[in-house]
């Protein structure tokens, strides 16, 4: 069956191209990809995340509990700060890619993907030893507010100053007098919030928000934007870029696994990958011919397939044909080189410096 | 439907064609464009190449889409449009005037074969 967020009918109205994604009947785009992709760059987009799945550890112990199963470390942050973080198996590979907020040692939420989000409580639910999770999917919608002018628009919103909160901080407080967990998190590589607000006043923040952003433009932005904006910026995305057949450390994402942490599941593993080195990275490799590399594109070297494309697009900010992809250790260097095959035939790529995209 | 010109030839993959004296001029429909989105990246084969009438004669990819392109006619590329190739937003622009190929055709009567238009706009009302 497939599900609908509380702003299902908002989509509708305002003439989303509704598709199904991970089970939820999702806006791809309303006026156009690339479009929504320049408005988000530019100015501010608003996207429906609703689809998104919470996760709360609530009382005494609930930071160790929730710390033993993530790979960052939250008692390395402060009340009001967020950590990017994996959830992983026993065997150190993803069971999912989560924001962890820190609201109180005895108050942890987590954001998970909406694919993952039941798998993710039965996994949390089964390794809590003392501090159960409890799923509040249900009593979250979420707005992205995603743009160089998406501070301006929800501080305009809001009646507290936001000045505060920094990159990866948060608090709570009312938008356009809906009460929110306001974020300043993201998923495109701009400044911006992610509102967390009840269900049944997501339509009315929605609303509000695009009728506050009207003199900048802002309008609602759809998955494919979302998709090509956090492409650019080389963010994983978990199903594509991460899975359980991946380690952290080989997707290039050592900086949020905290070795140091007295224990937390897969530790033992990636301990031990760290030290034989891993075998295989992700990389962010452009075209130097003309094409466009695709999720399970082989990627070749000398005509042996070594490697699979797992994400790729070409670049509506960088006008360039870009992929991210898994390749042997000896190929990720900076300038390394090697073949996507595409429709059977190589297409000569290079491994690049991400982001792709940076700001001017 | 001013989508879809009366003077066209259409085929059930969203293409046009349309005779240019001998030859015949194809092109994807205004549906086409509609449902790929934002076209990206537009690969075609060289003149002299020969193209089957239902098969694939290239390749068309919007942002998220990787889509075949379909030979209304079999026959001899005569003319590729290159500017296509290089600015493959114009099929969006205008997908009438951004015509990919251009072709000899080897069997005449595969052109009258084709959809017309009232044809071609009564199935796309039908799939809606």
């Amino acid at each position: 069956m497939t599900r609908s967020t509380p702003l299902n009918a908002a989509h509708r109205k305002l003439g989303g191209r509704m598709v199904d994604f991970a089970g939820w009947d999702m806006p791809v785009q309303y006026v156009g990809v690339l479009q929504e992709h320049e408005l988000v760059r530019t100015s501010v987009g608003l996207f429906d995340v609703s689809h998104m799945g919470e996760i709360e550890f609530k009382g005494p112990g609930a930071l160790e509990e929730a710390n033993r199963l993530i790979t960052n470390d939250l008692s390395k942050a402060v009340d009001g700060q967020a950590l990017y973080a994996g959830l992983l198996n026993e065997k150190g590979t993803f069971v999912d890619d989560v924001v962890a907020y820190r609201f109180s040692p005895e108050h942890i939420f987590i954001c998970v993907n909406a694919s993952n989000a039941d798998k993710d409580f039965a996994w949390m639910h089964e390794n809590a030893k003392k501090v159960k999770p409890v799923n509040r999917s249900n009593d979250y919608a979420q707005i992205a507010v995603q743009g160089p002018r998406g501070f301006a628009l929800v501080q305009k919103l809001c009646g507290k100053s936001l000045e505060g909160v920094g990159t990866y901080r948060f608090t709570t407080g009312e938008v356009a007098g809906i009460p929110c967990i306001i974020s300043r998190t993201g998923y495109t590589g701009e400044d911006g919030f992610e509102l967390y607000c009840p269900p049944d006043k997501a339509e009315a923040l929605w609303y509000a928000l695009l009728e506050a952003g009207k003199d900048v433009g802002a309008a609602p932005a759809g998955l494919g934007a979302r998709d090509s904006l956090r492409t650019e910026m080389k963010y994983a995305l978990y199903g594509n870029d991460i899975d359980d057949a991946h380690t952290p450390l080989e997707a290039g994402l050592g900086w949020i696994v905290k070795l140091d942490k007295p224990d937390f599941i897969g530790k033992s593993v990636l301990v031990a990958q760290k030290a034989a080195g891993v075998p295989r990275k992700l990389v962010g490799f452009e075209l130097t011919q003309p094409g466009i590399p695709r999720s399970h594109y082989p990627i070749l070297k000398d005509g042996e397939k070594v490697g699979e494309v797992t994400s790729g697009t070409m670049g509506p900010s960088i006008k360039k044909a870009v992929g991210i992809g898994y390749v042997p250790t000896a190929l990720s260097a900076e300038g390394s080189t090697f073949d996507v095959e595409i429709r059977g035939r190589p297409v000569a790529a290079r491994v690049v410096k991400t982001p792709f995209y940076k700001k001017a | 439907m001013s989508n879809y010109p009366t003077d066209l030839k259409y085929t059930k993959d969203h293409e046009w064609a349309k005779k240019a004296g001998s030859n015949v001029v194809v092109g994807v429909t205004f549906h086409a464009q509609d449902a790929l989105g934002a076209v990206v990246y537009v690969e075609l084969p060289k003149v002299g190449t020969v193209v089957k009438a239902h098969a694939s004669f290239g390749v068309i990819e919007s942002t998220k889409a990787v889509s075949e392109l379909f030979a209304p006619i079999s026959g001899k590329v005569v003319k590729v449009n290159d500017s296509v190739t290089a600015n493959p937003g114009a099929v969006n622009d205008d997908p009438y005037a951004a015509w990919l190929i251009e072709v000899e055709p080897s069997a005449a009567a595969e052109f009258d074969a084709l959809l017309d238009h009232p044809t071609y706009v009564k199935s796309l009302e039908a799939a809606h």
